[in-house]
């Protein structure tokens, strides 16, 4: 793909990250290189059935938690916060 | 097959484990059948609220004493059992609400419960989520929250650990006259024996005053620190509620993971398992009515249970005189793990013919044999009552 069609800027983790229309946040998630959720135990984990019915995509979006990223597309200029950086920095990962 | 025990505890659930562990530990030998496994009934279907409550000064005795007795034990509870001593903080809407506070402030403060006044603004600050203004609460700090199978698992490993021994899984056919016959031929012999089944013990004891009263939970997605306390209202001062009725009430609980456990429900006559949406509807109402914000939570299950109620609140704990052999412990309705453990206390002493920590005389079965007929069906008025749990 080329860079122009990546049109659609977002931010996952703080870090800008850029995307064709109709990406999934699953997908955008991935590009940036970060996991999804943390399991219980403390393993990352990744979109596993990419249709919802899994719940390991889930990630906090525009500050509401437990949102199945591999069922929304990206929009310009959401926030996407994932378990690794919201527990990883003491923070509950939740509001 | 044959055995032989000193003790032979059907059903194990949290009530027959803290049995067993208390039986153990007198140097009773014991052996625990259980038709499914350990904690697989009631206690894997409630909320696990270690609670002081006051319909009736016996009610009030029991879970003084037993609440005490968690406490005394949560040092060596393992992770698994999630105890977490975050208090209840009993909501008052209006100022008849608050003088319940004050009622039960001061009761609480009789038999020796620490509680705490928080005004409108200091609950606001202790639990921001809740809708204001609100009148008050009162904040009972020596209460707490675990998870009940595992409670369960705890004190039954505990028994095993003393010499307890367990079956299951092990359909019972029949409990008394110091015999216990199994489906597979097994049969037990024991001076004494526990029917502790919650709501199935009438099936080995037909005419057991014990009716099945369903509730309703719904657990949520994790959401850390969306509430620090069990929140309950004391809005039953507007709606008495009494036994046959159905109804709902404001009880929220936090977990260790973050999760809410939102109830409550109560119904008498539903038999299955089956959710009934209505109430289930208005049970969550009244939980969005004290936390707003709690309809934008993602439910991840809702599932039914069913309590086992008496007519006058209180559980039968002791011999059942009918049968020199048989003692029961069962009839917790929502206040079995909390009351487990004074229960196992109470029994224990029954059978060793001790005098107990607390007064044994509410909560002997043998208050439903002075009714004509003797089998106590003929207790016709049921005990009015505060509050859900």
């Amino acid at each position: 793909m080329s860079e122009a069609a990546r049109s659609i800027p977002l931010t996952v983790n703080g870090t800008t990250v850029r995307v064709a229309p109709g990406t999934t946040i699953a997908a955008a998630v991935l590009l940036a290189g970060d996991a999804t959720r943390v399991s219980v135990s403390g393993e990352p984990r990744g979109p596993l059935c990419g249709m919802g019915i899994c719940f390991e995509c889930r990630v906090t979006i525009d500050g509401v938690p437990h949102q199945r990223s591999c069922q929304i597309i990206c929009s310009s200029g959401i926030r996407v916060m994932t378990d690794e950086v919201l527990k990883g920095s003491g923070g509950t990962g939740t509001p | 097959m044959t055995a032989a025990a000193d003790v032979v505890i059907v059903g194990a659930g949290i009530v027959g484990a803290a049995c067993a562990r208390e039986c153990a530990s007198r140097g009773l030998t014991t052996i625990v059948v259980d038709a499914a496994g350990v904690g697989s009934g009631a206690t894997a279907a409630g909320m696990g609220h270690i609670v002081v409550m006051d319909d009736s000064p016996m009610q009030l005795a029991l879970t003084v004493y037993s609440q005490k007795l968690w406490r005394e034990i949560s040092a060596e509870l393992p992770g698994d059992v999630e105890f977490e001593a975050c208090g209840t903080l009993w909501v008052a809407g209006d100022d008849e609400e608050m003088d319940e506070v004050r009622r039960k402030r001061a009761l609480y403060t009789s038999v020796g419960v620490d509680s705490e006044i928080l005004d409108s603004q200091a609950l606001a600050e202790a639990e921001p989520r809740l809708r204001r203004p609100l009148s008050g609460a009162l904040l009972v700090s020596s209460d707490a929250v675990l998870y009940p199978p595992c409670a369960a698992g705890y004190l039954m490993r505990e028994a095993v650990r003393m010499g307890a021994r367990m079956l299951a899984p092990q359909r019972i056919l029949s409990a008394g006259i110091g015999r216990v016959q199994l489906e597979n031929g097994t049969e037990l012999h024991a001076a004494r024996i526990v029917n502790a089944c919650g709501v199935d013990a009438a099936r080995l004891l037909p005419g057991l005053p014990i009716r099945k009263r369903r509730g309703h939970l719904v657990i949520t997605d994790r959401y850390p620190g969306f509430v620090r306390h069990q929140l309950v209202e004391l809005g039953y001062l507007k709606s008495a509620h009494f036994l046959t009725t159905d109804s709902v009430a404001f009880n929220v609980q936090p977990r260790r993971t973050g999760q809410l456990l939102i109830g409550s429900s109560r119904e008498y006559g539903a038999e299955n398992s089956g959710v009934n949406h209505a109430l289930l509807a208005a049970m969550v109402a009244r939980a969005q009515a004290y936390l707003p914000e709690i309809g934008e939570l993602q439910a991840t299950r809702i599932w039914t249970g069913f309590r086992a109620a008496t007519p006058d609140k209180l559980p039968l704990i002791g011999p059942w005189l009918e049968d020199g052999t048989l003692f029961l412990a069962t009839g917790h309705e929502g206040l079995g793990i909390t009351t487990s453990l004074a229960t196992a206390k109470l029994l224990a002493s029954a059978m060793l013919g001790e005098e107990a920590e607390i007064p044994a005389e509410p909560y002997l079965p043998a208050r439903f044999l002075h009714e004509e007929g003797g089998t106590g069906l003929g207790q016709q008025v049921d005990a009015p009552e505060r509050s859900h749990v």
